[in-house]
Formats: C-alpha cells, structure tokens, sequence
C-alpha cells in the first residue's frame, strides 16, 4: 500500500465573485430607490364634540370660496369675482390677488397691523380663509388641481415677499426668516364638508 | 508576472451586495388596485419612509375585475378594505413606528376617483388624528 498523502485539490472559487455580482444587479434591479412625491397637506384637527359644530364666523370680505361641481367645475366667490372659472390655472392669480389685496380694497380681506420679528411693522391679511368645497362626484384630479394651484399661490407670494426682503428664494432662508415669511403669509386653506351642488 | 490574488473578490461583492439590500426598500404590497395619480408642481418629498403609511384608491386591477368589478375600491395592506377600517390600519401602523407623531398618511388615489370616497378617507383620518397627510402625485412643468 503506497502511503502517499493525497492533496485535497482547492475548489475553484473564481466564478463566486460573478455569481456575487449577478445577485447585486437583481437587486439593484428590483428594490426601488425611486423618491415618492406628493402635496403635503395637513388636516383640521377633529372636532371635540360631535353635536357643536364649529360655526366659523369670518366676514364676508375675508372669505374666497372655491367650490367644484360634479362635472368639474369652477367657481369662485370673493369680494371681486363671483363667477365660474373655465380654467384652473386662473385660479393661482385670483387667490394671490385675494390674499395680497395690494391696494387695499374694501372688498378683499381686511389688513392688520402686526409686528413680525425680522419684518417690522406689517400690514397682513392674515384672517383671510381660502375654503375648498367639492361635491361628492367631484373628479379628485379636479380636486388636487385646485389645491395645487392654492398652494402655488401662497409659494409665490412668500417667494416675492422673501426676495424683496431678504434677496433669496424662500427655500435658501433660515429657520427664523422662514417663520417671519409664514406669519406673514400663514397657509389658511379650509376644507368644508362635502355638499351636493350640481348634483350626481 | 505574479497574478494578482483575487480569492477577497467575492467577499468585496457580498459587502456590497448587503448594503444594497438593507438600504433599498422592497415593494412592500402587491397592488390590487390600479391608479395614475395627479400631476403637479408644488410637490414635496416623502421624507421619514418608516413614517409612512399607503392608502391606495382606484378600481381593482384588470386580473381582479371580473371577481370584483370596476368600482372604486380602497387599498390597506394586502387588501381591500371599508373606509371605517382606515382608522384601525391607521392606528396599528402608529404602534409600528418609533416617531408617532409625524406619521403621514399618503393617498395615493387615481385621477378618476371620485371625491366622496377621498372624503370619507379624511373625516375617518381626521377622528383617527392622522392630520399629516400627502396626496401623491408625479412632477409636471
């Protein structure tokens, strides 16, 4: 018997770095990196009691109501318009018009003077309140359409207000210039219960 | 020439390959119903992805109609569900998450939908204090 001491010969192990690399790219390929976009909103906090529903009592010059029909229309009531819209893209200069009311008319909201930190004396239409009302049939791409357009108001006009302010878009401010800018313009979009208008 | 030793290779590549797997996110559910949501331009980014929970809103896929029909249906979890049973998948998905408070409810509903079912979504939100919420939508110029 020939005592020879066999060598265990290695196992190749030169193809575990391809089979490693096929294993990377399916999962690369398959998990999603993709970022979801979408419209922040934040809902009114529920009322605390059932029975007593908040009247609200805002003055009819503060208040721009934004109802969507059925069918998916528009119309706008405000102390200057009251007519149905045929595009929603009008929407955007209508509300800034409403929330800005530069020459201080007596129909749009009414301005109190209020001292912001870093803006000084400011005049503000800060009781102003844009309410939304839609219909149950109303179309949701309508619908977020409109809120869009509400909300791209107020983007703007906080952009004109920080460049002329502060020389900068309102996205390269600091914290504290960003609330100076909010309490300037607050975001006050309401959100009333769903009622039938035009009908299903 | 001596060729160079290439046995740590692998190793390199699994190092990777785990990295990926623990960064990246699965699809977390198997739709059931099919949308394509609103485009806008004021759009934010879904920030804290452990915060967020999905309500999907549209009519059931095409593999899934003719059981279930055309109709609008919502989506929580793996199924379909009543929008009463959004505040109970609200609330359990609160006791997952280590930061309650910034829960954020994204809707991802289909442009078709009808508003009385998005509204019926946020009366049962609002009573269930899931005040953030977030419309889902795509870019458009």
């Amino acid at each position: 018997m020939a005592k020879k001491k066999r060598k265990v010969p290695g196992l190749n192990a030169s193809s575990t770095a391809d089979i490693s690399f096929i294993l990377l790219i399916f999962f690369l390929i398959t998990t999603s990196m993709d970022t979801d976009m979408g419209l922040a909103r934040r809902l009114p906090q529920p009322p605390e009691n059932e029975e007593i529903k908040q009247e609200m009592k805002i003055k009819e010059r503060n208040l721009m109501e934004v109802r969507i029909n059925a069918q998916g229309f528009l119309w706008v009531k405000n102390g200057v318009i009251n007519d149905f819209i045929p595009e929603v893209r009008e929407l955007r200069n209508i509300a800034k018009q409403f929330i800005k009311n530069e020459e201080n008319l007596s129909s749009l909201p009414e301005k109190h003077p209020i001292n912001i930190p870093l803006l000084g004396m400011c005049a503000l239409t800060d009781k102003c309140v844009i309410s939304v009302q839609t219909d149950r049939g109303t179309p949701y791409n309508m619908y977020f359409q409109v809120q869009n357009e509400l909300v791209a108001a107020y983007n703007e006009l906080r952009d004109e207000l920080s460049k002329q302010k502060f020389g900068r878009a309102y996205a390269g401010l600091s914290d504290e210039q960003k609330v100076a800018i909010r309490t300037y313009y607050p975001q006050k979009i309401s959100e009333a219960e769903p009622k039938n208008y035009g009908g299903n | 020439m001596p060729e160079m030793n290439t046995s740590s290779l692998p190793d390199l590549i699994f190092t990777i390959l785990f990295f990926f797997m623990i960064v990246t996110t699965m699809r977390e559910v198997t739709l059931k119903v099919k949308f394509v949501v609103p485009a806008g331009t004021e759009l934010e980014k879904l920030e804290k992805k452990s915060a967020v929970s999905f309500v999907y809103v549209g009519p059931p896929t095409d593999q899934l109609r003719a059981q279930f029909g055309s109709s609008t249906r919502i989506q929580l979890n793996d199924r379909y569900a009543e929008p009463s049973e959004v505040m109970d998948f609200v609330l359990q998905e609160r006791q997952s998450m280590s930061d309650q408070s910034a829960q954020v409810i994204s809707i991802k509903a289909d442009q078709k939908t009808q508003m009385g079912y998005i509204t019926d979504i946020k009366e049962v939100l609002r009573k269930s204090w899931a005040l953030k919420i977030n419309y889902s939508a795509t870019h458009r110029n």
